[in-house]
């Protein structure tokens, strides 16, 4: 049963279109890779997933429960988390807070409790804060809990995104270019760790240009070329696929 | 570290609690529009510090407290500090009323919009909106303010009311820095795309940051209007929310301390300053221009939150 269906998707800016027509389902507990060259819409249509932008035509259904007409905020505490290709932390907050705006969606003191920190806004705080720091053990940055997040190398910023991402218990993970800006040391030890995110249990979605990466980690891969789809499959069948082949390296003159 | 900071927070308190004693009437009068001040740019600091949302039409909210109490007290004669809740409800509504729609612009759009409700709540009141604000005179014969059977008149006995409640201010805002809701602001602060796609629902948090912070300055308008036991539209010119928002950026937003320095700064140092009241206003803007140009985090910096992760680590497991 898929977890997450993209229904005839179709997103306009002005007069270009960046996504047309786009269907492709992802599977509970799989790890599904969405490639194409740039510009092809792979990051538009992960903001149409997470409601940041909303599709002009097309459904997006998530597990059973439509939510394309839905703010972010719904769709994340429904279980859809993200990270982002630029990386968006909260650069002048600690680490460890980062990863608690995560836990905020599952938490629920409201004004009057935060202001007289009640023994339940207590117990609340200090489990998000265990739960956080479980996460940064997860991810490995436990030590740097307490540093601004502005402080972390470049690598460790894409770790704590996915952190944060992983804090508010997502049934699916949307990372976007999880390994840009990562060296090669860095990129092993994360297809490591998606495929530990994947044994917690998180369907995982995933857009990525290091090829190596996503043929070794995706065991589905949908191929976007100008707001199209233009193939779907297991990476062997993409290596081999006509089009793609001919979206990333152009067609031969005299073929 | 945290216990260093306690010893500092009493010992100041202390020391502003003895103040009275050594102080004549007008000082004490100077220390109490000090602290309505420093309760202001606390207020106001919960919407331009933590959230980051540039209000300059806090006076609106501090206004609407102010004759909420005048009206209601001169005209049916209920204690004006009964009036406290109430003031703090209408302030908060009426945020709430003005900001739902004007609370998605961003930056200096919405600094502009709120220059715009204060000066049109100023306006209204001067040209006397339902026939109840009194017009440019304003209202008079508000009660002085009762407390366990005392009526509070003197400069001295004021001192203790606002300070009091600053002081309550202060430890229910520090509280409330450290909570999801103070968090969820800072998060809107520093990026508001990523908080709405770290599943916070930042139009929700704008808005209640704008009714908290609206809320506190009406119950600071209530105690205002009792203690002037009159007042008009001129108390509440847009020169009060350029005060207050002052007050944050110097003092240092997002910082309880610095609002009360800077409290103290803005308004107490004029009036020490008084014998050259003709270079105040150039010594008091070349001051802003140094500060923004060498410590723009203000004179006491926010400060990262502490959190106690002793043992968190080892629970873990077992919990």
């Amino acid at each position: 049963m898929s977890l997450l269906a993209v229904k005839r998707l179709t997103k306009n800016f002005g007069g270009l279109t960046a996504v047309s027509n786009v269907s492709f389902e992802v599977e509970s507990g799989a790890i599904v890779g969405l490639i194409g060259p740039n510009g092809a819409g792979k990051t538009t249509v992960f903001n149409l997933i997470t409601g940041i932008y909303k599709a002009d035509q097309g459904e997006i259904v998530f597990n059973q429960q439509p939510i394309s007409r839905l703010a972010t905020h719904r769709i994340i505490a429904l279980g859809v988390a993200r990270t982002f290709q630029t990386i968006r932390l909260f650069q002048n907050l600690s680490v460890l807070e980062n990863v608690l705006s995560g836990r905020h969606c599952r938490m629920k003191s409201g004004v009057l409790s935060s202001l007289l920190h009640t023994p339940r806004q207590r117990r609340e705080e200090r489990a998000a804060v265990a739960t956080a720091l479980g996460e940064l053990e997860f991810i490995g940055l436990r030590e740097q809990a307490i540093q601004l997040a502005k402080n972390l190398s470049y690598g460790n910023q894409r770790l704590l995104e996915i952190a944060r991402a992983l804090a508010t218990e997502p049934r699916l993970l949307i990372l976007d270019e999880p390994a840009g800006g990562m060296n090669e040391q860095e990129t092993i030890n994360l297809v490591s760790l998606i495929e530990k995110i994947r044994n917690r249990g998180v369907t995982v979605l995933l857009i990525e240009h290091d090829m190596s990466l996503v043929m070794r980690v995706c065991e589905n891969i949908v191929v976007l070329e100008y707001g199209s789809k233009i193939a779907e499959g297991r990476p062997d069948e993409i290596k081999r696929d006509r089009r793609v082949i001919e979206a990333y390296l152009g067609t031969e003159e005299d073929e | 570290m945290i216990d260093r900071r306690r010893v500092v927070y009493i010992g100041v308190s202390a020391i502003v609690a003895l103040l009275p004693l050594f102080l004549n009437a007008y000082w004490v009068d100077v220390l109490n529009s000090i602290g309505i001040y420093a309760i202001l740019a606390l207020s106001l600091n919960l919407i331009v510090g933590h959230a980051g949302l540039f209000n300059l039409g806090h006076a609106a909210f501090y206004a609407i407290g102010a004759y909420t109490a005048a009206i209601i007290n001169t005209k049916f004669g209920i204690p004006v500090l009964w009036l406290i809740p109430l003031c703090a409800f209408a302030a908060g509504m009426f945020a709430l009323i003005v900001a739902r729609p004007i609370i998605h612009l961003r930056g200096d759009y919405l600094c502009i919009v709120t220059i715009g409700v204060g000066e049109i709540v100023r306006i209204a009141l001067i040209n006397n909106v339902f026939g109840i604000t009194g017009g440019a005179n304003g209202i008079f014969g508000i009660d002085r303010p009762t407390l366990f059977g005392l009526t509070i008149r003197s400069p001295y006995q004021f001192f203790y009311l606002i300070w009091a409640f600053a002081a309550a201010t202060v430890l229910l805002f520090h509280l409330l820095e450290y909570s999801r809701f103070g968090r969820a602001l800072n998060y809107l602060r520093e990026d508001e795309v990523a908080a709405e796609g770290s599943g916070i629902n930042t139009s929700h948090y704008k808005l209640a940051c704008f009714v908290v912070g609206a809320a506190w300055a009406g119950m600071v308008g209530n105690i205002y209007a009792a203690k002037m036991t009159i007042i008009s539209p001129e108390s509440f010119s847009f020169w009060e929310s350029v005060l207050m928002f002052v007050i944050v950026i110097l003092g240092g937003s997002g910082s309880i301390p610095g609002m009360l320095l800077g409290a103290f700064l803005v308004v107490g140092l004029p009036e020490v300053f008084r014998e050259f009241a003709n270079a105040r206003m150039l010594v008091f803007g070349a001051a802003m221009v140094a500060m923004m140009i060498f410590r723009t985090q203000g004179i006491l910096p926010h400060r990262p939150r502490t959190y106690d992760l002793r043992g968190l680590g080892d629970e873990e497991g077992r919990a």
